[in-house]
């Protein structure tokens, strides 16, 4: 029976990294760069819910990481002509280096006034992107070149596909890896009971901001992706609003999980989409309806989310997905 | 030869006085016992000795070197482990990660090769696995094993917190009450634990605890504390016909 089960789990996986891997080849340009904004979401929600689910260091600054690593590779790409494979990482280094910076005086926070600390580290950021004409461009934004590989563009959404697609591997499975070894057992250790851990010998300062440093690279490597999808950055795309984003995303994926990151970037990412169509079709449906659909509804649909997922469903889709491959277990044997 | 020196040891919070020139000797191999009535300081000795807190005044020597201002991480890898008066697990994790917790101090690996999980980190987890499944054939917990402590029975959990302690593969090991609101069968089950960690293991041990049966019967030497400071101190049965501790909490 359990052969079996893995034997088809096993399969669905080679199908569904099949038809992943295959996508340029059959599906519409829109579908392919929603799912090249997703696979940088993921990343992002990985890195903070590294910190925040993993760590229990809540963070309202995670935009501003983003921000770090996108501008780190604009600039680096736009000014000194440095090749894509350099500047994402470059992104991930610089911004997981104001990660530390930003992790010392927060050592002793927690709870609101970390939440507050973090946040105003981000409204900082945000400000010195603005402000910082003569190396960001200001309120002007800043062009982000194609990037190219042996002389190859790889500009539109179908190639850079493949970088995004390779990032997110890689840094999916060392996150999983990461929390299922050493680090990512004192990381929860230091959640659930920081003076426990403390007494068995890990040592909180360096866990810490540890779990600040790779949360940062996370967020710095998917700013790098971004600004490669976006191809211009302005200092307004990343507000406080993007990092209440990443939030939702690992509340409603499910708090400490990776698989659940993964879930509720997607599912954050597409739901504009999904609510856009929603009301295309109420709207097709019932007249009084017709074209009433308004961008702010997603904002709206985000606080609501949250409260739902937080009242009724706490392990966020992870939680949800978990009952239902038991429940699939199980099968036919229902109890 | 001792093994830790404990020398004019004082501790207070504001007005509250928990400990006042407290001098007491653990020597190595040895089970040494602190008992006193409620309040009389002993946890807070314990705090002391792992670096919770820190003394006001005095020192604590482990071998001759002062550890008395050393943070609780780094007392760890001197190699003292505890377990605490009101269980401190990590309740949402299984028993086998919370004892691969305590190998923590002995795995080295890094950033990379966690994530990678090759080389080090691959080689380390699989050592300290071992070691952990050793030590919960040890006290005998094989059928919970992967269950999340907080869904397991307290006496249960104690051993779970035992378990962790003897991961850190400590030289000297801290127990505060371990058969506090135990029945007569667990108490004698921990009992037979803690002589076998002293007599097999080689740990020197230190336990406060109330149950003053448990306490004549395995403890090498006594020492009671009331109010803060020491008024008695020798083996059980000299500890036992001294009046002072008799007035104090035997008699009471
Ligand atoms: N963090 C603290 N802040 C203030 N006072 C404290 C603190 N910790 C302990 N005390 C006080 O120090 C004194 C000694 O407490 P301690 O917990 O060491 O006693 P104990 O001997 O372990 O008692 P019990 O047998 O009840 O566990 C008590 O009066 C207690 O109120
Ligand atoms: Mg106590």
């Amino acid at each position: 029976m359990r052969i079996f089960q893995t034997i088809w789990g096993k399969l669905w996986l080679i199908l569904f990294c099949l038809a992943l891997l295959s996508l340029p080849l059959w599906a519409d340009p829109y579908i392919i760069y929603m799912v090249n904004i997703s696979g940088i979401a993921v990343i992002a929600a990985i890195g903070l819910n590294i910190l925040t689910g993993l760590t229990g260091q809540i963070s309202l600054g995670h935009a501003a990481f983003v921000a770090i690593g996108a501008y780190t590779s604009a600039i680096l790409a736009s000014k000194l002509n440095t090749p894509f494979w350099l500047t994402i990482p470059a992104g991930g280094i610089v911004a997981a280096f104001f990660g530390i910076l930003l992790g010392f005086p927060c050592l002793r926070l927690k709870g609101l006034y970390l939440a507050m600390a973090t946040m105003s580290f981000g409204v900082v950021v945000e400000y010195g992107i603005t402000h910082w004409d003569s190396l960001t461009m200001g309120v002007r934004g800043i062009s982000v070149p194609a990037p190219t590989i042996f002389g190859y563009t790889l500009g539109d959404p179908s190639k850079l596909f493949y970088v995004t697609i390779f990032f997110v591997t890689i840094l999916t499975l060392g996150a999983k890896n990461l929390a299922r070894t050493r680090i990512g057992r004192a990381f929860v250790a230091i959640r659930d009971r920081d003076v426990a851990a403390e007494v068995i010998g890990i040592n909180l300062t360096k866990y810490k901001v540890m779990a600040f440093a790779i949360s940062s690279f996370y967020g710095g490597v998917a700013g790098g992706l971004y600004s490669y999808s976006t191809t211009y950055l302005h200092p307004e795309n990343f507000t406080l609003l993007l990092s209440i984003e990443y939030i939702a995303m690992i509340i409603i994926g499910g708090l400490g999980s990776i698989l659940g990151s993964i879930f509720g970037a997607v599912f954050l990412t597409a739901m504009p989409d999904i609510i856009k169509g929603f009301a295309d079709f109420m709207g097709r449906q019932f007249v009084f309806l017709h074209g009433r659909y308004d961008e702010e509804w997603n904002i709206a649909a985000f606080g609501l989310l949250i409260m739902i997922f937080l009242i009724v469903e706490p392990t966020g889709l992870n939680g949800i997905w978990t009952r239902i491959k038991t429940s699939f277990k199980n099968w036919p044997f229902t109890y | 030869m001792e093994l830790l020196e404990i020398k004019n040891l004082s501790l207070r919070f504001g007005g509250i006085i928990a400990l006042t020139a407290l001098d007491m000797t653990v020597r190595e191999g040895e089970l040494h016992a602190v008992i006193g009535p409620n309040g009389a300081g002993k946890t807070s000795l314990f705090n002391c000795i792992s670096g919770v807190y820190h003394p006001t005044l005095g020192e604590i020597l482990l071998r001759g070197e002062n550890i008395s201002h050393l943070k609780p991480n780094e007392i760890a890898e001197k190699g003292i482990a505890r377990t605490f008066q009101n269980i401190e697990l990590f309740a949402n994790m299984s028993v086998i990660d919370n004892l691969m917790l305590g190998c923590h101090t002995h795995m080295t690996s890094g950033i990379l090769s966690c994530s990678l999980f090759f080389g080090k980190a691959l080689r380390q987890e699989e050592e300290s696995r071992l070691q952990v499944e050793r030590i919960i054939d040890f006290l005998e917990i094989e059928k919970v094993r992967k269950k999340a402590v907080g869904s397991l029975p307290y006496g249960i959990q104690k051993r779970v917190e035992f378990g962790r302690a003897l991961a850190m593969k400590p030289k000297i090991l801290l127990l505060d009450e371990p058969v506090a609101g135990m029945n007569v069968e667990e108490t004698e089950d921990i009992a037979r634990f803690v002589l076998d960690i002293k007599e097999e293991m080689g740990i020197t041990i230190i336990m406060v605890e109330h149950d003053m049966g448990v306490v004549m019967d395995i403890a090498d030497t006594v020492t009671v504390l009331d109010f803060g400071s020491k008024i008695g101190e020798g083996s059980p049965l000299e500890v036992q016909s001294n009046p002072k501790v008799i007035a104090a909490y035997l008699g009471q």
